[in-house]
């Protein structure tokens, strides 16, 4: 049977059709739901094996990015998501959507980030605004890391997909840097796609993250966030060269989802 | 009678009395419509109510009804006898639309944004509006409730279209502009365009809609009255294109409160600015396009569960434009005292004419309240039911019990009289400048100052802060080429990712010709849309158009004068290319009152053509990017010595008297002959000529490919004898194209293209270099395609 995906909605989500057709071409079954429908109970989060919180401007970016959503989560989906993540299923969030995830301390979720009464965890690392102080639309070159994560198992050495965010610095203390390099938690590093990728200057680091980080995944690797757009590379005419480049039917981005689809029907039916 | 609303004192005014009921109400109301008014409250016997005035002062609006493109024009130009044209718009536009008949065109001209078909199960909408005024004054709320309102329009077009696309179009005073030499009261050209750019970006990307077609002029002449033109292209299934309103349906407001924001801006769009138009804060609106990202959110689940009859926008006028408009042919009742506020102590009539954003109005059958109602709440957007339509034929408005409004649909919708207004033209005589030939023989130089020069120079610094890439179905980028940064001619969306069906988005603009002839910078505009479309591998037969109108003062003869000839030129090219105008607007008293000196200036006369093209399959797009080293240049298209109001001419400061012409027998024989080409897949790349010639055009396809090029202007087809390499090398003939062709498919284009003229003028190379060799065989231009490229990137950078 298909793997069922909630794709989580709310006032300012603008992601949420093309990361819905992502996850149908990936072969999964889908559900758009409003977050007020989760927390009146109308929809259930246990009836779903994966969780996408997709881009866009999540209650305007009030205050900053995907802070409002990620507290509306926290708090009021709370048992509902930890029991998601308790039973080892996955979400990922794109964009504004892994602001949110990061807000919510869900990534990098380390260990040393769970407080006392060990359900709650806080947050340990930001998505700041680009060193070019502006919003910018653009492509770029992205170096798969080793890491757990199950989206990107397999996956393809170097991705191809475009950014458009404001806020997508992602930045950590040192320790914090260190403690994700030693668990494998960067999943995705921007470069300029050379031999010598160590120090990937503007624009090929469209934002000015710490050691290049694109994408980040928890320390099991089934919670997965990026800053790129995989749903916007599903086929080859999304492409901003197709008409010069010989290039293969699919885009880079399906195989996210596939990995994710695939994961599901292994686990859970 | 309410205490809260006062009478205006018309019954017995005199004329001077009158006048100053309408300045003072910024009611933009003249004698003749005062006395109209005057004389159907003589015949009720008592004196209007504000609410009632401002009623019909919003309905009888330039902004709401067009009534100079409505008026009786008497027109007369130099030497010829008075012409008299019955209304521009029934005359040029609508009747062009009427005889090229498509059988696409599903709806035009009658709802909020005209309706093509698309495939079979959706149709297309497309507007383009303007937001000048509030611009001018507030560039970045002005800008973004400018895309705001257009994105509403597209919602309230049929039964309310899915915004897939938007489009924006600016004019700016020059960013050199030294602050000494500004006009009293305005802001820095740099100002504006930094605001109008923030406030497109922030509203567009919000809401999650794709800014991917555009372009930016500059002029000194807008430093007083920037322009900025906001367009929206919109998804809609083709079973919810129709509406209409039932007696007994609810009056509905769906979406945010209604507060003092925004209150005259349909009147004060008819007035000319001056020194004092900055203090007129409450004319200009505050947008939030998360609410607005709600309302679409909400309305598109109701539309798919039928739960409204009708639906329009609240745009200027507010609640008084879209229930008068909904209401006019059966009448309706509102109780104003029901309208959700931001905050107390609205008067009546500013809670009816409030122009407040993110706000529309629907027709719901009560049956269907409750549904529509929990929607909403899901949502977590405010719906309240105001009142409901009526068979009075009335416009009936209440607050709190009191009768505030009681006004006849028949005379408030079709009691303006008609304005009858007198319009002259005389062509321009400018210096001519002659060829440099005898000067110099190198015009690098030149190639890259065009280059360099703002309107020409890249965009790319404005176009990254659109989100262009949402919703997944850009498939051609407003930025092309090996290294993403070339210009691209026009953007291809895919609204139906899977499908190959796609939609080509394009504009034609020139107000330059216009100092020539408005009628020459009309019809370059269509041609410029066309030329657009076909490069990227559309087809004429597939394309509708709109136009939008930004000019001065119409009730000044010589304003109106080349109005009439844009016109009638719209008419002339659109009917010659058979490509319908399906909805437009314009803006006019574009004017700027110099209060020191007395002096009065106007914007060019600027006309904007938007194009939109069905295209069955993506697959036969071409980009303009320059795609491999020893591929042919081929020149497809005459070449005239048209260099009348041209950039060559404008930086050696000439302003000339031949403008290029449109002839379209050549120019629809050429597009047609050349997208079939490229349908055939013929074409590598494909770029059209225009503001610079041919030197810009191929300069961009170099740098944008990353190869050299030679080229030799001996083997330009020329329609005249031209003799002189500037000439050649920057004339901005129409209809014309570059096309690069790979060598094996050489003899099949050039026997498709038997019947149009097309000359082969060189090269793509694997070297940096571009090389132009001129006529008499002196290289003319020999630099790289690096410098090209950074004279084209330098100027707008930051």
């Amino acid at each position: 049977m298909k793997p069922k995906v909630l794709i989580l909605r709310t006032a300012g989500t603008n992601c949420d059709t093309e990361t819905d057709v992502a996850f149908q071409l990936a072969g999964a079954e889908t559900e758009l739901a409003h977050i007020q429908n989760l927390i009146s109970g109308k929809v259930d989060l246990t009836d779903y094996q994966i969780l996408a919180i997709p881009g866009g401007f999540s209650y305007g970016d009030d205050i900053s990015a995907g802070i409002l959503l990620a507290i509306e989560m926290k708090y009021k989906l709370r048992d509902s998501l930890h029991q998601f993540v308790a039973d080892n299923k996955l979400i990922i969030g794109i964009c504004n959507g892994f602001q949110v995830l990061v807000r919510t301390g869900l990534l990098p979720g380390l260990e040393n980030g769970k407080s006392e009464d060990s359900t709650d965890i806080t947050q340990q690392t930001t998505l700041a605004m680009n060193t070019s102080a502006k919003f910018e639309c653009r492509w770029v070159e992205l170096e798969t890391q080793q890491s757990p994560c199950i989206f990107t198992k397999d996956i393809k050495p170097h991705l191809y997909l475009p950014v458009a965010h404001a806020e997508g610095r992602f930045t950590a203390p040192n320790n914090v840097l260190d403690e994700l390099e030693s668990n494998r938690q960067i999943v995705l590093r921007y470069t300029a796609n050379t031999e010598s990728s160590d120090n990937t200057e503007y624009p090929h680091n469209p934002n000015g993250s710490d050691a290049d980080i694109a994408g980040i995944c928890d320390t099991t690797g089934r919670i997965f966030g990026l800053m790129p757009h995989p749903e916007r590379f599903l086929t080859k005419w999304n492409h901003p060269r197709w008409t010069r480049e010989d290039l293969p039917d699919e885009g880079d981005g399906l195989a996210i989802f596939k990995n994710a689809v695939k994961y599901a029907q292994a686990n859970f039916s | 009678m309410s205490k809260k609303v006062n009478e205006f004192q018309i019954l017995d005014a005199n004329d001077a009395e009158l006048m100053r009921i309408s300045r003072e109400g910024t009611l933009s109301l003249n004698l003749n419509e005062m006395y109209t008014i005057q004389s159907h409250f003589k015949t009720l016997q008592r004196n209007p109510t504000d609410v009632e005035l401002e009623t019909i002062a919003q309905t009888w609006s330039e902004h709401c009804v067009h009534k100079t493109f409505k008026s009786m024009i008497l027109y007369s130009e130099d030497g010829k006898e008075t012409e008299q044209i019955d209304g521009l718009f029934p005359t040029y536009i609508q009747r062009a639309t009427e005889e090229i008949d498509k059988p696409w065109c599903v709806s035009v001209f009658s709802d909020n944004a005209g309706i093509i078909e698309f495939d079979d199960k959706f149709n297309l909408v497309f507007k383009v509006e303007t937001h000048n005024h509030p611009s001018a004054i507030e560039p970045y709320g002005g800008a973004g409730t400018g895309i705001g309102g257009v994105i509403r329009d597209s919602l309230g077009t049929g039964l309310g279209a899915k915004p897939i696309l938007n489009t924006d179009v600016f004019c700016f005073g020059l960013p050199d502009t030294p602050y000494d030499k500004l006009p009293k009261g305005t802001l820095h050209p740099k100002r504006v365009f930094k605001g109008v750019v923030a406030g497109v970006r922030d509203y567009g990307n919000r809401m999650g809609i794709p800014t991917a077609n555009g372009a930016i002029l500059f002029d000194s002449r807008y430093t007083a009255n920037p322009l900025v033109f906001c367009g929206n292209v919109g998804l809609i299934p083709i079973n919810r294109c129709d509406k209409s309103v039932e007696p007994g349906d609810l009056v509905v407001a769906v979406g945010g409160r209604t507060g003092r924001d925004g209150i005259h801006g349909a009147t004060f769009s008819s007035a000319e600015l001056d020194d004092t138009s900055e203090n007129l804060g409450s004319v200009v609106q505050i947008g939030n396009p998360i609410m607005e990202k709600k309302i679409v959110d909400a309305l598109i689940q109701a539309r798919d569960r039928n739960l409204y009859r009708s639906i329009t926008d609240c745009g200027a006028g507010g609640f008084s434009s879209a229930v008068g408009e909904m209401g006019e042919d059966i009448g309706a009742e509102v109780h104003l005292e029901r309208v959700p506020l931001k905050y107390e102590g609205l008067a009546p009539w500013e809670i009816w004419l409030s122009e407040a954003q993110e706000r529309m109005v629907i027709a719901v059958p009560p049956e269907k309240l409750e549904e529509l109602q929990t929607i909403c709440e899901s949502e977590m957007v405010e719906a309240t039911v105001l009142g409901s339509f009526t068979d009075t034929h009335r416009l009936q408005v209440f607050y709190e019990g009191d009768i505030v409004a009681d006004l006849d649909m028949e005379f408030l919708h079709k009691g303006l009289p008609q304005h009858v207004k007198q319009a002259v033209w005389q062509p321009s005589q400018h210096p001519e400048m002659k060829s440099r030939d005898s000067q110099t023989d190198n015009y690098t130089e030149d190639l890259c100052q065009l280059l360099a020069s703002p309107n020409i120079a890249s965009k790319e610094s404005v176009i990254r802060q659109y989100d262009h890439e949402v919703q997944g179905g850009i498939v051609i980028k407003p930025l092309v080429g090996i290294e993403n940064d070339g210009p691209s001619d026009a953007c291809i969306t895919t609204p139906v990712i899977g499908s190959e069906k796609a939609v080509i988005v394009a504009n034609g603009i020139n107000p330059k010709y216009s100092d020539v002839d408005a009628y020459l910078s009309a019809a370059s505009a269509i041609d410029e849309a066309l030329r657009n479309i076909i490069a990227v591998g559309g087809t004429i037969d597939k394309t509708a158009l709109l136009d939008n109108f930004c000019w001065g003062n119409p009730d000044k003869p010589d304003r109106l004068g080349p109005l009439v000839r844009a016109a009638k030129a719209c008419y002339d090219i659109a009917t010659a290319y058979g490509t319908p105008f399906i909805s437009g607007k314009d803006s006019l008293y574009n004017e700027y009152r110099d209060t020191t000196i007395g002096e009065q200036r106007a914007i060019p006369s600027t006309l904007l053509i938007s194009a939109i093209c069905v295209m069955d399959d993506i697959r036969n797009a071409v980009t303009m990017d320059v795609k491999s080293p020893c591929n042919l240049i081929y020149i497809v298209g005459n070449t005239y010595a048209e260099l009348g109001g041209s950039h060559y001419f404008a930086i050696h400061d000439y302003i000339g008297n031949k403008a290029p012409i449109v002839r379209s027998d050549e120019g629809k024989l050429t597009m047609d002959t050349l997208s079939d080409a490229i349908s055939n897949g013929l074409v590598r790349s494909c770029h059209d000529c225009s503001e610079g010639g041919i030197g810009v055009a191929a300069a961009e396809m170099a740098f944008s490919g990353g190869c050299g090029m030679s080229l030799n202007l001996s083997n330009v087809p020329t329609g005249e004898d031209i003799s002189s390499d500037d000439f050649l090398l920057f004339s901005e003939s129409n209809s014309r194209f570059l096309v690069e062709i790979e060598q094996e498919n050489q003899d099949k284009f050039v026997n498709h293209m038997a019947q149009v003229p097309i000359g082969c003028i060189g090269t793509v190379t694997d070297t940096s270099e571009f090389i132009v060799t001129g006529i008499t065989g002196k290289r003319i231009v020999d630099t790289s395609i690096d410098i090209l490229k950074s004279a084209w990137q330098t100027p707008l950078h930051s």
